[in-house]
């Protein structure tokens, strides 16, 4: 890892001001994409803002007809909230399966929002609920808020504050895991909202995150597996890689959204 | 430099550190901790497992900085010099959970927090779940988690958590 000085901030306010101050600055909450990174020497920044202190940025709660949840929220506060598995079971149940227990102990939904891993979970779960991702600046929608292969629509000196999800009437997540790293080979987020139903793929895709329109207008029509008989997911632009060709993806994505409508429908 | 202060094993800790110093170099080589181990140092096996504000964290993965005013607790830390072991590096001990013992710390780090979390009554499967993160390249797991089972028990019945 090569050298950088440390700040901890104490407010979003601060976090920015020192963004936006220096140069070649990053961000850090849970370290556990970060740090990884930085002891292979991939990312190399001069600053590192801390924002893991900032007090009041990890609250989960009610708000209107949303369940807020704050950006410095670990995995194993999402998985584990009596608010979350209230309203949004799908997506506690979703925390639980990122990474191990000690992962879900230090990373952060807004860390992973921030990286946009290709084949993280939460994006998923954005994408299908239809969820708003609020920063100091501004709000942005989840689908302009992904945009591609760890890319997203944050600016410089831009940091999430929270995520807002429109809460569903019925929701699921699926992963089927890679065998060795654990990530999704294919995740699918379904949901069924009052005016539509959403279908959201992570892990497969060249280019992150995407919906599967096909899927979504069938499923609207009718909320059961069962309507999904006979469409199919091309193949193309999907990842093929020494895991699992992009067919492979392609059929795996079909399986799994099966999966996701039926463990949703078996919800109470 | 960056000063920092936390407590280890209860005990206060000071010192001056250069900011990209992990908490596991820091226990290891500052504090001469060495109970907590590098395995991977890709936050994959689980053999550098302690537990920070009393939640299983990877040492390797998290920078002694962000850890400034924090808790932290070892292997080291569960039971006295000279008294009785843990009830559950005695339930390793009795269930024969470890061979070469490397990965062993960071295992029985991840056990504690897992009957802080999960309760005295575990399942294999839970267990097994649980272990996701913690790697051993000897046993099989077959009696680490027998180990886990029956020192998650016995702790229901010491005084030591």
């Amino acid at each position: 890892m090569y050298e950088f000085k440390y700040h901890r901030p104490a407010t979003v306010r601060q976090a920015a001001n020192l963004l936006v101050k220096n140069e070649d600055s990053k961000l850090i909450a849970g370290g556990h994409t970060l740090v990884p990174v930085m002891k292979q020497r991939l990312a190399s920044p001069a600053h590192l803002v801390d924002l893991s202190h900032i007090e009041g940025l990890d609250t989960i709660e009610m708000k209107g007809r949303a369940l807020v949840i704050g950006a410095t929220a670990k995995h194993a506060e999402v998985a584990t909230s009596a608010t979350v598995r209230e309203t949004i079971p799908a997506l506690a149940e979703l925390a639980a399966m990122i990474g191990d227990p000690a992962v879900r102990h230090k990373g952060t939904i807004g860390g992973s929002l921030a990286n946009n891993d290709p084949t993280a979970d939460y994006p998923a779960a954005c994408l299908a609920l239809g969820a708003t991702i609020v920063t100091n600046k501004r709000r942005l929608k989840a689908e302009e808020f992904f945009q591609g292969l760890f890319a997203t629509a944050l600016e410089g000196d831009e940091i999430i504050t929270r995520v807002m999800f429109p809460l569903p009437k019925k929701a699921a997540y699926v992963k089927f895991r890679n065998q060795a790293s654990r990530y999704a080979l294919v995740g699918v987020f379904v949901a069924k909202r009052p005016s539509d139903v959403r279908v959201a793929v992570t892990g497969a895709g060249s280019n992150g995150v995407f919906r599967v329109t096909a899927f979504e207008e069938a499923l609207k029509k009718r909320f059961s597996h069962k309507v999904l008989d006979g469409i199919t997911v091309p193949a193309e632009g999907l990842n093929s890689d020494l895991h699992g060709s992009a067919e492979y993806r392609a059929h795996l994505i079909s399986v799994l959204t099966r999966r996701a409508v039926e463990a949703a429908n078996a919800k109470p | 430099m960056a000063k920092i202060s936390l407590i280890v094993n209860g005990n206060p800790v000071t010192a001056n550190v250069d900011p990209r110093t992990l908490l596991v170099q820091f226990l290891r080589e500052n504090l001469r901790l060495t109970g907590t181990h590098v395995g991977c140092d890709t936050s994959q096996c689980g053999a550098c497992v302690v537990h920070l504000d009393g939640r299983a964290v990877k040492a390797c993965t998290t920078l002694v900085v962000m850890a400034d005013g924090h808790e932290v607790r070892t292997i080291e830390g569960l039971a006295a010099d000279g008294a009785p072991l843990h009830p559950m590096q005695e339930a390793f001990r009795e269930h024969h959970g470890l061979q070469c013992g490397f990965c062993t710390p960071g295992m029985i780090m991840t056990a504690v927090d897992l009957v802080h979390r999960k309760g005295h009554e575990l399942s294999e499967e839970t267990i097994r779940e649980e272990l996701e993160g913690n790697l051993c390249r000897c046993t099989g797991y077959q009696n680490i988690v027998q180990s886990i089972a029956a020192g998650a028990k016995a702790m229901a019945k010491s005084d030591l958590a």
